[in-house]
């Protein structure tokens, strides 16, 4: 569904991703994880088509995310970092908005908005206007925008962020059943949030991917906490080696 | 074409729930009226010296199609270079800021949809607009008896003049997701367009022609004699034109960098 090949994202001199590849399978539920500032969000960015990629290459359920980007739009939905919300809007009118510009049947409009929003538990606040929503809610009302036209894969940037306990359960649930049709690809920061919901993981730090496994796999002997410490240090350690050497 | 509507439908709602639609059409309507009175005290006071003067021998009656329709029309000019940047600023500045562009760009739209049904919305805010202060020449309709196809003609050009500024302002409003500094630009480009007929005396030759070609208020006073030319429909069609391309380009440029 989602493979990913050498793609890397430079900005001038900085390099936000450097020769990422990674893939995930139908049915997967992929965690993203890094630390702050380490290309999740770029690496995402590109994959919805929004950056365009410096070089390498990615395809979204077999189309090129740059030549055949317009194919790869109608196949995925998309919940960026913060929600896009219109405030002036309610949110069924907001629902109804992107249904009609992600090409849902008209015949099948009212019954997909009111499916989503029973699935993102945001049916009592339908007729509320998007200005007026809680951080939890503007969340799952993205989340209801990002499902809406029932995409192959469903690509989410920090989707839990903002939520209190009892909404992060829930939308965990959700996750875990879209999962079951769809890829999921999913970044994230909190650990247990990986172990609780996703099948395999993608660790990324300084740009770079630097384990890439299934989640059964990778915690047999370690448990993930260890696994990205590890990583991540490891890198940073080599980091710190090549800044020695370029100083020298 | 379903997309187009959708943007524009959006937009419409954004228009006329936050109170920006309500304000710019009262002001202008405001404006107008006031400019509407002026013209016509000023007419009743030449309407009485000529009758004056035609009880002595000579004078000639004030045409009122030439004082206070044309004289109203042009005024419209001028307030529109002023009120359509701020119907425009937010257009797309807003969406960039608030990060729906991110959404409008990753689904299944063109950016060409989004830019015309943008438009679309706008044009339908000022047909509104001017449609309203409409009822002034109405009124002269009604009392007076001013000639009807120079009116209609008239109502036309500043119709056509106000969607090239909107389109124009449009596109400023691309180039930028701050929304003063949309609003500022596009008024200074749109005050630049209309007196760029200042210089033509002086210049002379070709160049004086240009700019007269180029000069909105020109081309409305066209309308407004009652001559609807190809010439200036032209010029207006490309002015809307232009705004569309490059507010089409500004947004896709996004995309490579």
């Amino acid at each position: 569904m989602i493979e990913v090949n050498n793609l890397s994202k430079s900005y001038g001199d900085y390099k936000a991703v450097s020769d990422a590849t990674f893939s995930a399978a139908r049915g997967q539920i992929v965690g993203f994880l890094g630390p702050n500032g380490a290309g999740k969000t770029t690496t995402i960015r590109m994959l919805a088509t929004y950056l365009p990629p410096s070089s390498g290459k990615a395809t979204i359920a077999g189309f090129d995310i740059v030549s055949q980007a317009d194919e790869v739009r109608k196949r995925i939905g998309y919940l960026p970092e913060n929600p896009p919300l219109y405030p002036e809007m309610t949110v069924r009118e907001y629902l109804k908005f992107i249904a009609e510009i992600k090409g849902v049947p008209r015949a099948a409009m009212v019954e997909r908005i009111d499916k989503v929003m029973e699935q993102c538990f945001i049916t009592d606040v339908r007729n509320k206007l998007c200005q007026h929503l809680s951080r939890g809610y503007r969340q799952r009302v993205g989340l209801a925008q990002a499902i809406i036209h029932e995409p192959q894969v469903i690509i989410l940037d920090e989707p839990t962020s903002g939520l209190d306990p009892k909404q992060i359960i829930e939308i965990r649930q959700l996750i875990r059943s879209l999962g079951e049709a769809h890829t999921v690809l999913l970044s994230t920061h909190i650990l247990p949030e990986v172990s609780m919901v996703c099948n395999k993981v993608v660790i990324i730090n300084r740009g770079r991917v630097v384990i890439e496994s299934m989640l059964n796999q990778l915690t047999k002997e370690k448990d993930l906490e260890q696994i990205f410490l590890e990583s991540v240090s490891r890198e940073d350690d080599l980091e710190m080696q090549r800044q020695i050497s370029l100083a020298s | 074409m379903r997309n187009i509507l959708a943007i524009c439908k959006r937009e419409l709602l954004a228009f006329f729930v936050s109170p920006i639609a309500y304000f710019v059409i009262t002001g202008f309507a405001l404006l107008v009226g006031f400019f509407f009175f002026n013209y016509l005290a000023f007419f009743a006071r030449m309407f009485e010296m000529s009758q004056m003067m035609a009880f002595r021998g000579g004078g000639e009656l004030p045409n009122l199609n030439q004082v206070v329709i044309e004289g109203l029309f042009q005024t419209m000019v001028v307030i529109l270079v002023f009120l359509i940047p701020l119907l425009t600023m937010r257009i797309v500045a807003e969406e960039k800021r608030r990060g729906t562009f991110e959404l409008l760009i990753t689904s299944p739209v063109s950016v060409t949809e989004v830019v015309v049904g943008k438009f679309l919305s706008l044009a339908v805010v000022i047909i509104a607009m001017l449609s309203i202060s409409f009822i002034f020449p109405l009124l002269l309709m009604v009392y007076g008896n001013p000639e009807i196809p120079p009116i209609v003609s008239g109502f036309c050009g500043v119709v056509l003049c106000a969607l090239g500024f909107a389109s124009i302002g449009m596109a400023v409003s691309s180039f930028t997701e701050n929304q003063i500094v949309a609003g500022v630009s596009s008024m200074v480009v749109l005050l630049l367009l209309y007196v760029i007929q200042a210089p033509a005396e002086s210049l002379g030759g070709t160049s004086a022609e240009v700019l007269r070609y180029l000069s909105p208020i020109d081309q409305v006073q066209q309308f407004l004699r009652g001559v609807v030319s190809l010439k200036s429909v032209t010029y207006f069609a490309s002015l809307i034109l232009l705004g569309i391309f490059l507010s089409q380009r500004a947004l896709e440029a996004h995309r490579w960098r």
